[in-house]
């Protein structure tokens, strides 16, 4: 009796938990690097766009893609920083939601390929044969520049499946892990976001002596700002409009600097067509 | 219970009464076939070495790990304070419903219930409740206390089973089973519970922490993403706090406080965004089954079924198993390597907290971690996935073979040491370790699935590969197929234990 008292009293303080956040604007993203106390540095970027449109914005922080893609459609979150390839899934998902804006370095993002010196491998204008038995790995699974975007030219170019082409296929989860596995020789070759090689290069965590780059793959389009359709109905007529004005106008270096990316610029669904098809032909969206 | 049952567990009981066959050479049997198994195992498994050059890595990881560094302290308490409210009320929830199903375990039901629900890894209950309950104490709380009910309803049928049926004769046999269980097994049983669920807390802190992992603001949230990172001394820091947390909880887990704390647990749980427009109904009716099968085309929908199971599942459930097997084994060989270093009663007072410490790091670090580590150290393969499955649950059972060498009686002309290790501690020991072995063989095979990392196939790896592309029909199936193999593997190690005589030795899991 006591315990389903308890039971009972858990579930309704649950509730009033959830009434905390009524009528609030929940967004949430995922950085491709450093996510180190997310939540302050994304708190200020909640304040801004609170300043900016009138709502009361909070920030939450997910740890994966795809919980991003889960929040999204739950309507736990009405706006989210995605990847390439998790805003087309999440705009498959919830009927009318729309990409509002991209990184500026969005519009040509691309991935390197890199690979440990031991490998023998040097930097060519293709993805070379002598990759094939190497072992190799991706970022995390549903990231645009750590699999993707790799796995599309390595089928293009070898016209066979990455587990055939290489002795073993890891998921590294991040990529600053990539970084570290194929500096290390755990992995021989792996594929990396190019803003985060840069960062890491630049902030003296790369030796040049053991880890090279030897393939760019071509330039596609990556983050963007997606938010659900229903938000107008929910936060008052033309608030999508204000959210999109507010992101673009976003100047401040320091909020910008939490995603990392030089400013924001226009987007629109039809941008990430080339991404939705990619990810049909290898065979990760169907129909 | 029936009577040559009660004759038989009395007889075993009586001073110099043994039954026929020895069971030294019947434990010797059953030890020697796992040791087979998993040398044939060796040969089945993924696994294989590639030179690596770590060095550079592992210095950066071991001088974060002498220098803990977090930054705001806030943020630290609140992660700290959210795994131990995860783990305290679900524990306070799943207690009494595990003692409820206990008592109905004789009803196979029951007992089909309670092997379904812990037959699902923590993760992939919070990975699909999430879709139900959103980011949410919910899913978190759910994610706990769900096997784990399954969990305490097992392993207190078993203590009931291990009481002696005496005083349940005297009970008037007209009354119910529920009244005979609470005036006779249930007290009979209680200090043993007593001492269970404490240990199954530290469990529950290690599964809220993991839970981070997902999402869930526990302490393991910030560990992943700093560890991830590279930033050693911020994962250092999460770390050694949680050590702490472990090594603390005898000194301020208390039975009279327990209200206090599950208050501050009740307000301390985390605030979420309400769920605008759940769609959980749409995620049991529709996304966790196949098109075809929505279509009621049923043969394409077998068809799909079929092609997942043998192409994705099967090839995946056999890696699983090699690795499982040869880890199981060095499990056990780490656990009796180790324990005596923890044992006072073997090696002494000096060397007593030095061990501790090691078992308690062993044990406390996450798997995900220690296999990292050693993939830089021995390139991807199932070889870091093993060693670290057996690292950490060596230390495990290390730990509760000291405590039950410590409580060993102890006489003047005892051997010492060495003598005394291998003489009189591990031999008596024996059973109940083979008995604590066979307990977490399911949980070494349900932890073997979630190497992912490692690029090794195993079941885990394509369970979390359907969660991050979208595919609930493909995740359900793959969690339902894992799920039956350790009802499997669960059935087999209790009948294994029972054939030891290994069950009646000691009652922990």
């Amino acid at each position: 009796m006591k315990k389903t008292f308890k039971f009972a009293a858990a579930a309704g303080l649950l509730l009033s938990a959830f009434s905390a956040f009524a009528d609030t604007f929940v967004f949430t993203a995922i950085p491709d690097e450093d996510e180190s106390r997310l939540q302050q540095r994304f708190n200020k970027v909640a304040d801004y766009l609170s300043a900016q449109t009138g709502a009361e914005v909070k920030y939450i922080p997910v740890k994966s893609y795809a919980a991003a893609i889960t929040a999204f459609r739950n309507d736990q979150v009405q706006l989210a920083w995605f990847g390439g390839l998790s805003g087309v899934q999440a705009r498959k998902l919830v009927a009318g939601s729309e990409a509002i804006a991209q990184g500026y370095e969005d519009q040509f993002f691309k991935t390197y390929f890199i690979a440990n010196k031991s490998a023998g491998l040097s930097a060519e204008e293709k993805l070379s044969a002598a990759l094939k038995g190497k072992t190799f790995t991706f970022g995390s699974k549903g990231s645009t520049s750590g699999r993707l975007m790799p796995e599309f030219y390595l089928r293009e170019q070898f016209n066979a499946a990455p587990e055939d082409i290489f002795s073993r296929v890891g998921f590294s989860g991040d990529h600053s892990r990539t970084i570290a596995q194929v500096q290390s020789g755990a992995y021989q070759v792996g594929a990396v976001n190019y803003t985060v090689w840069d960062n890491e290069l630049a902030a003296g965590n790369i030796d040049p002596e053991k880890i090279q780059v030897i393939w760019t793959t071509p330039t596609y389009p990556d983050y963007q700002w997606t938010i659900r359709g229903d938000v107008d109905a929910r936060f008052g007529k033309g608030f999508k409009e204000k959210m999109r004005k507010a992101l673009l106008e976003m100047n401040d270096k320091d909020l910008l600097a939490s995603f990392p990316r030089e400013s924001f610029v226009p987007a629109s669904n039809d941008d990430y067509a080339p991404i939705e098809n990619t990810a049909r032909a290898i065979g990760l969206l169907e129909d | 219970m029936r009577p040559d049952n009660d004759a038989l567990m009395l007889l075993n009981r009586l001073p110099g009464v043994r039954p026929a066959h020895s069971s030294g050479r019947r434990l010797r049997r059953i030890s020697l076939l796992f040791i087979a198994i998993a040398l044939a195992c060796i040969f089945l498994a993924d696994l294989a070495l590639y030179p690596t050059d770590p060095w550079r890595e592992l210095g950066r990881i071991g001088w974060g790990f002498i220098t803990p560094y977090w930054a705001d302290s806030s943020t630290l308490f609140s992660a700290l304070g959210q795994t131990v409210a995860f783990a305290l009320l679900a524990l306070i929830i799943s207690v009494p419903l595990g003692l409820m199903l206990a008592v109905f375990y004789h009803w196979r039901p029951v007992r089909m219930l309670a092997a379904a629900v812990r037959s699902v890894h923590e993760i992939f209950w919070g990975l699909l409740f999430m879709q139900l309950y959103g980011l949410s104490a919910t899913t978190g709380l759910l994610a706990i206390l769900i096997p784990y009910t399954g969990v305490f309803a097992k392993v207190f049928a078993e203590m009931f089973d291990r009481q002696a049926p005496e005083p349940a004769l005297a009970v008037s046999p007209f009354s119910s089973r529920i009244s005979r269980h609470a005036y006779t097994l249930i007290p009979q049983s209680l200090g043993e519970m007593r001492s269970y669920c404490r240990y199954r807390f530290e469990c529950a802190l290690r599964s809220s922490a993991i839970l981070g992992f997902i999402g869930l603001p526990t302490l393991g949230f910030h560990l992943e993403t700093a560890f991830k990172q590279g930033q050693y001394s911020e994962a250092a820091a999460l770390l050694w706090v949680f050590f702490i947390l472990i090594a603390s909880i005898r000194f301020w887990l208390r039975g009279w406080l327990l209200p206090v704390y599950a208050a501050l647990a009740l307000w301390l749980l985390p605030q979420s965004p309400p769920l605008g427009s759940s769609y959980a109904w749409q995620f049991i009716s529709q996304d966790i089954w196949p098109r075809a099968l929505q279509q009621g085309d049923l043969s394409a929908a077998a068809t799909w079924y079929w092609r997942e199971f043998s192409q994705v599942a099967w090839p995946a459930l056999l890696q699983t198993l090699y690795l499982t097997q040869i880890a199981l084994v060095l499990t056990g060989v780490i656990a009796l390597l180790c324990y005596p270093l923890a044992s006072q009663a073997i090696s002494g007072r000096a060397m007593r907290w030095p061990g501790r410490l090691l078992l308690l790091m062993m044990r406390s670090t996450p798997e995900m971690m220690i296999a990292f580590i050693l993939l830089l150290l021995l390139g991807p393969s199932g070889l870091p996935a093993v060693l670290a499955l057996a690292l950490h649950n060596g230390g495990l059972i290390a730990f509760l073979l000291a405590n039950h060498s410590e409580q060993q009686p102890q006489r003047a002309d005892d051997p010492k040491g060495i003598n005394r290790y291998f003489y009189l501690h591990t031999p008596r020991l024996y059973p109940g370790f083979l008995a604590f072995l066979f307990y977490r063989w399911e949980v070494i095979l349900r932890e073997s699935a979630m190497m992912g990392i490692l690029g090794i196939a195993t079941l885990g790896f394509y369970i979390d590969s359907a969660f991050e592309e979208i595919r609930y029909d493909k995740a359900f199936f793959l969690i339902v197929v894992a799920a039956v193999l350790n009802i499997l593997i669960d059935s087999l190690s209790r009948r294994i234990r029972r054939r030891a005589g290994a069950d009646r030795a000691v009652g922990l899991g």
